[in-house]
């Protein structure tokens, strides 16, 4: 069957006229229906047995399967049809809930998977645990429609391992009717008049962070003494709580079982899809934004055709795409023009200038990740 | 079952007489020692052993192994041989969580035995010809995955979901009750996913009750309730024992009920444990007091079922 394929490939590239690169034929055939047709199917017939990808020196050849592990519903309708019929390959998509479960897989051996779209800081834990892999640049040029700021994040100058996904904030979720005199600081989360319907996320390092925005400390501090007072401050307004859950307070937000939620910017506009009551605000005191980007895990069996398929998402009409889907800024400025304006003009989705200049990154903390640990089941069990 | 014996005295023979015509030494000596049924037996045994071997003790010995090393810098386990884990294990700030946890699994065992005993007695005695439906009925449940069925009590309790909308609407009550992300949600969550695992040993110990005793129970004057408190009850012992441990030690380690109904102040054991694997990445802390809750809950299964009398489990 591969023996065929190559002929027909051959053949095709005859067609075409003139030597060129697998990827810039694929391309080319992508503009063909019928080249299409017949690569798919190809790809189809090959079945199991996976052609082997050489990625080293920029070269390679799409692989007939590519295995993409990505965030649940973090993905438009088209992308990976249109992707599977351009490139003759077919994606194999799997999701995961949170970063702590996509490491605990990556951590229990060999996933298999070929692309994993980890969040900033846990980018440097997996390069801290030799878990993911350099990325070929070459294969990517669309990396240039990155914001600059994506192209030098913290995390990864350069996108040496990460090409990013989709970025957003964290905020307050609120319900606007219920919550009249709401103002955009992380104090209404400690009203007392609004006790039993306020939720906070689950993710550690994010509920201390609220609590040192409140203090006006940086949530990436070192120091015990500051993660103390949070966590006092934090006990104080467990009573207020309805419970801590990064995965139920969407629901609850749009059924009026909370109206106050800590959670991220895209999880608050899908329950504000269900309940056009609900609202999103970051609060003045600053808050935490975040980037989910693209790694290849190391020992991932299609490395080239998962740089291609970084290269297409970088591709301004994908990135946008994705984002008028999900309703997550993209970090593609090429991709503006694309976008919808009623996105791209929300300043709850693309914040100000002002409101950008108060937002930070978690940053992974190595040993003092005890403390925010410690300090966070002391919290939960008192 | 009367005709074990007798197929195991068969099989020991056949096996046996080939050991004899083999002649193997070591056969003839092993079966000599302990009798010719006993080769079989462990013949018999030999593919479970090895499935206990190799999925339960050797994950146990890695966590035990885990247990004494410690976090390294970016949440990996680096071996090494220190208590550490165990003196933060048992921590004061823990008191409560294991308090409270061992309290929800014992309001789930008690609930799940008042709810499921009368059930199992009903199909056991009156089921007839519907028995093999109704406990299809009672395992039904099982076939939905349990996170499905725990997300389907978020919709029932919550201020919005059935049990309010049908009470404000009959005007019993004028503001939704906070049913759900309480102790309350909890303890019916575990009641609720446990109350098979309760009934399925009930029904078949009251299944195998000898009606002539309760006749005889009858014939010499006691009443019903006296037959049930006398009679039935103590011979039904076996099943109510095997059942509040078959539910009482998975709801102690349960995590995922009080994540999805509890509140914040309804964090059991098992979410402590969960929490050290998954966010807090502390894999040889959270083996260390999966190892202590273990020991603490064998030592508590010892006690009551020497208490409860080891025969009776038979």
């Amino acid at each position: 069957m591969k023996r065929l394929d190559n002929e027909v490939r051959v053949l095709l590239l005859d067609g075409l006229g003139g030597p060129m690169t697998r990827r810039g034929f694929l391309k080319r055939a992508g503009a063909a229906g019928l080249l299409v047709g017949a690569s798919g199917f190809l790809a189809a017939c090959g079945g199991s047995e996976s052609s082997s990808t050489t990625a080293a020196g920029g070269g390679g050849e799409i692989s007939e399967e590519l295995f993409f592990y990505n965030w649940s519903d973090y993905i438009d309708e088209e992308t990976l049809p249109n992707f599977e019929t351009e490139y003759g390959t077919k994606v194999v998509y799997d999701n995961y809930s949170s970063n702590d479960d996509l490491l605990a897989k990556l951590q229990s051996g060999a996933s298999g998977y070929d692309i994993i779209v980890p969040t900033d800081y846990m980018i440097t834990t997996m390069l801290g645990l030799d878990l993911i892999q350099e990325i070929d640049l070459d294969n990517i040029p669309n990396v240039a429609n990155l914001y600059p700021r994506f192209r030098e994040a913290p995390f990864d100058p350069g996108n040496k391992y990460s090409i990013p996904w989709q970025w957003g904030t964290t905020g307050i979720g609120y319900n606007s009717v219920k919550v009249p005199d709401f103002r955009p600081s992380w104090d209404m989360l400690w009203d007392e008049k609004y006790s039993g319907k306020i939720t906070m996320m689950s993710e550690i390092r994010d509920v201390f962070a609220v609590a040192l925005f409140r203090l006006g400390y940086d949530p990436n501090t070192r120091d015990a003494a500051q993660i103390e007072e949070a966590k006092q401050m934090l006990i104080e307004q467990k009573p207020l709580l309805k419970h801590y859950s990064s995965s139920t307070y969407i629901d609850e937000l749009a059924s009026e079982d909370s109206y106050l939620s800590h959670g991220w910017s895209g999880d608050v506009f899908q329950a504000q899809l269900d309940n056009e009551d609900v609202m999103y605000a970051v609060p003045e005191e600053g808050s935490l934004t975040w980037v989910d980007s693209m790694c290849i895990p190391k020992g991932a069996p299609h490395k080239y055709t998962a740089e291609v398929f970084m290269d297409y998402v970088c591709r301004p009409e994908v990135a946008a795409a994705i984002s008028n889907y999900v309703f997550y800024a993209s970090p593609n400025e090429a991709a503006e023009e694309f976008i919808l304006p009623e996105i791209l003009e929300d300043p709850q989705i693309y914040p100000a200038q002002e409101t950008m200049d108060k937002l930070s990154f978690l940053e992974e903390l190595g040993t003092d990740t005890e403390l925010y640990n410690q300090a966070y089941q002391e919290l939960r069990a008192s | 079952m009367s005709k074990t014996p007798a197929n195991r005295g068969a099989e020991g023979g056949t096996s046996s007489a080939i050991f004899e015509k083999h002649g193997d030494p070591l056969s003839r000596a092993m079966a000599r020692l302990r009798g010719h049924s006993f080769a079989v037996a462990n013949l018999l045994m030999a593919p479970t052993m090895l499935w206990l071997v190799l999925f339960l003790m050797l994950p146990l010995g890695v966590i035990l192994v885990y247990s004494f090393g410690s976090r390294g810098t970016y949440g990996d386990v680096i071996l090494g041989f220190s208590f550490d884990n165990y003196l933060r294990a048992f921590n004061p700030t823990w008191l409560p969580v294991i308090l409270r946890s061992f309290g929800f699994a014992a309001l789930a065992t008690v609930f799940t035995l008042v709810l499921g005993y009368p059930l199992a007695y009903f199909i056991a005695v009156y089921g007839g010809r519907r028995k093999n439906m109704y406990l299809i009925m009672v395992m039904l449940p099982f076939w939905t995955s349990y996170l499905i069925r725990t997300y389907s009590w978020i919709v029932i309790l919550r201020s919005q979901g059935v049990i309010n909308t049908v009470l404000q609407s009959m005007h019993i009550i004028d503001n939704p009750l906070d049913l759900l992300n309480t102790p309350f949600s909890v303890v019916l969550g575990l009641t609720y996913g446990f109350l098979p695992f309760m009934t399925l040993p009930l029904y078949s110990s009251l299944e195998k009750l000898d009606k002539s005793l309760i006749e005889a129970s009858w014939d010499l004057g006691a009443n019903r309730v006296w037959t049930l408190l006398r009679v039935t009850i103590p011979l039904s012992m076996p099943g109510v024992i095997a059942g509040t441990l078959l539910t009482f030690i998975p709801a102690v380690g349960d995590f995922v009920t009080p994540d999805l109904l509890g509140g914040p102040n309804t964090m059991m054991i098992g979410n402590l444990i969960q929490q050290q694997f998954l966010s807090a990445r502390d894999w040889a802390y959270g083996s260390a007091l999966s190892f202590s809750l273990m020991a603490i809950l064998l030592l508590g299964i010892f006690f009551y079922v020497r208490k409860a009398g080891t025969e009776n489990l038979a």
